[in-house]
């Protein structure tokens, strides 16, 4: 449903400032947004200027010195610190990407960190992905087949078969481009957006599924495939340079060619 | 509802097997505008710049009066296939959303036909 103002609980508020310790050379002001659900208070946004000669150099590492050594109530995922996992997707400097790949220097003044938008707050900076998960589990994200498997081999695929994988199994499911996506905002109960349909994509092209048919039949539907109107925000934003836009034109092609050809 | 698991509530009523053909024809009607939008700008430079007798048989000759029409079906036909997919985007109430998108395919009808109609009456009675 398309919602263009704020909720008057959502309304940001200004939070509280921790200055740089004394003596700190070079400095850089982060602005984070915080939400406890406990409180009752509406969001705010706290201010922290970290001392950039005892903090990491990325992204993340700023959230953790905020978290070791300032605030310890700071509420954020992470896991693998490196771009696998996923955790730490959140909303810097207007743009969604993972914490822990962006790197402080690329950013040139203050360093605003919200979580990613449009979704449920559970509290500061991770967001309810319950129901982005669900999608998920709904495209059936596993191989399907009738034909029994070969008795002295796994499913052989050739190198040009596999390779249609490329860019398609490397999605860590972070979810930066669905919650990027205007249609997922304001559609998300029943679009599946981009990252899902790259998901199902991926399992569209792959040369030993054999349910290819049933899964166009699933997402043959104008809300759950055709919401995406090209957009591309999900493209643009995916921190792992994959692209989702394309996964949903090839599908939107197959199906035409199913129904056209 | 409340008790419904998130893998309930995403699959809902299930996948409505349409969509193909109204994203489809919303790219035909769009290349095919393309060219016949020319004729269309001919036909208005010559209501604006002819006198009313020139731009009667400019339009009564089969071919331009045909590219008139086709370019009227397909606007018409283009314009309601993108108004419902706004309408779909931006109305949430179910009940609405269904009645605006019958609203529009009826206005857009009746305008399609009463300008294939004008053109017809021009094209055989001159």
């Amino acid at each position: 449903m398309a919602e263009f103002t704020l909720p008057k609980n959502s309304v940001l508020t200004q939070g509280k400032t921790f200055n740089a310790p004394k003596g700190a050379a070079h400095t850089r002001r982060f602005e984070v947004y915080r939400w406890n659900p406990d409180s009752g208070e509406n969001p705010r946004v706290d201010v922290y200027e970290l001392d950039m000669g005892s903090c990491g150099p990325m992204v993340l590492d700023a959230i953790l010195k905020i978290k070791n050594e300032i605030d310890s109530t700071l509420t954020f995922r992470r896991s693998c610190r490196e771009g696998v996992c996923g955790s730490c997707a959140m909303n810097i400097n207007g743009k969604n990407t993972l914490a822990c790949t962006k790197s402080i220097d690329s950013y040139p003044d203050t360093i605003k960190i919200f979580p990613l938008p449009h979704m449920q707050v559970v509290k500061d900076l991770v967001p309810d992905m319950t129901h982005f998960y669900a999608q998920y589990a709904s495209i059936k994200p596993w191989i399907a087949v009738q034909t029994p498997a070969p008795a002295d081999s796994e499913r052989l695929q050739s190198h040009e078969d596999r390779a249609k994988l490329d860019g398609l199994y490397d999605c860590v499911l972070c979810a930066c481009c669905s919650t990027s996506c205007p249609s997922y905002w304001w559609n998300s109960e029943r679009y599946l957006g981009p990252a899902v349909l790259l998901q199902a994509y991926r399992w569209l092209v792959d040369s030993r599924d054999e349910a290819t048919g049933e899964r166009l039949d699933d997402l043959e539907d104008p809300f759950k495939l055709y919401r995406c109107h090209t957009i591309m925000n999900c493209t643009d934003t995916c921190p792992k340079g994959l692209n989702p836009a394309k996964a949903i034109a090839e599908i939107k092609k197959m199906l035409v060619i199913r129904q056209q050809g | 509802m409340a008790y419904q698991s998130p893998l309930a509530r995403v699959r809902g009523l299930g996948s409505a097997h349409t969509g193909t053909g109204h994203w489809w024809m919303q790219r035909v009607t769009a290349v095919v505008l393309v060219p016949l939008s020319w004729q269309l700008l001919v036909f208005l430079d010559l209501t604006r710049n002819a006198p009313y007798q020139q731009t009667i048989e400019w339009l009564s000759s089969p071919f331009n009066g045909v590219c008139i029409i086709v370019w009227t079906l397909a606007a018409f036909y283009h314009a309601a296939l993108g108004l419902q997919v706004v309408i779909e985007d931006y109305v949430a109430k179910e009940g609405v959303k269904i009645i605006s998108v019958w609203a529009v395919n009826l206005i857009f009808s009746f305008l399609a036909i009463a300008a294939l109609a004008a053109v017809l009456r021009i094209m055989v009675a001159g």
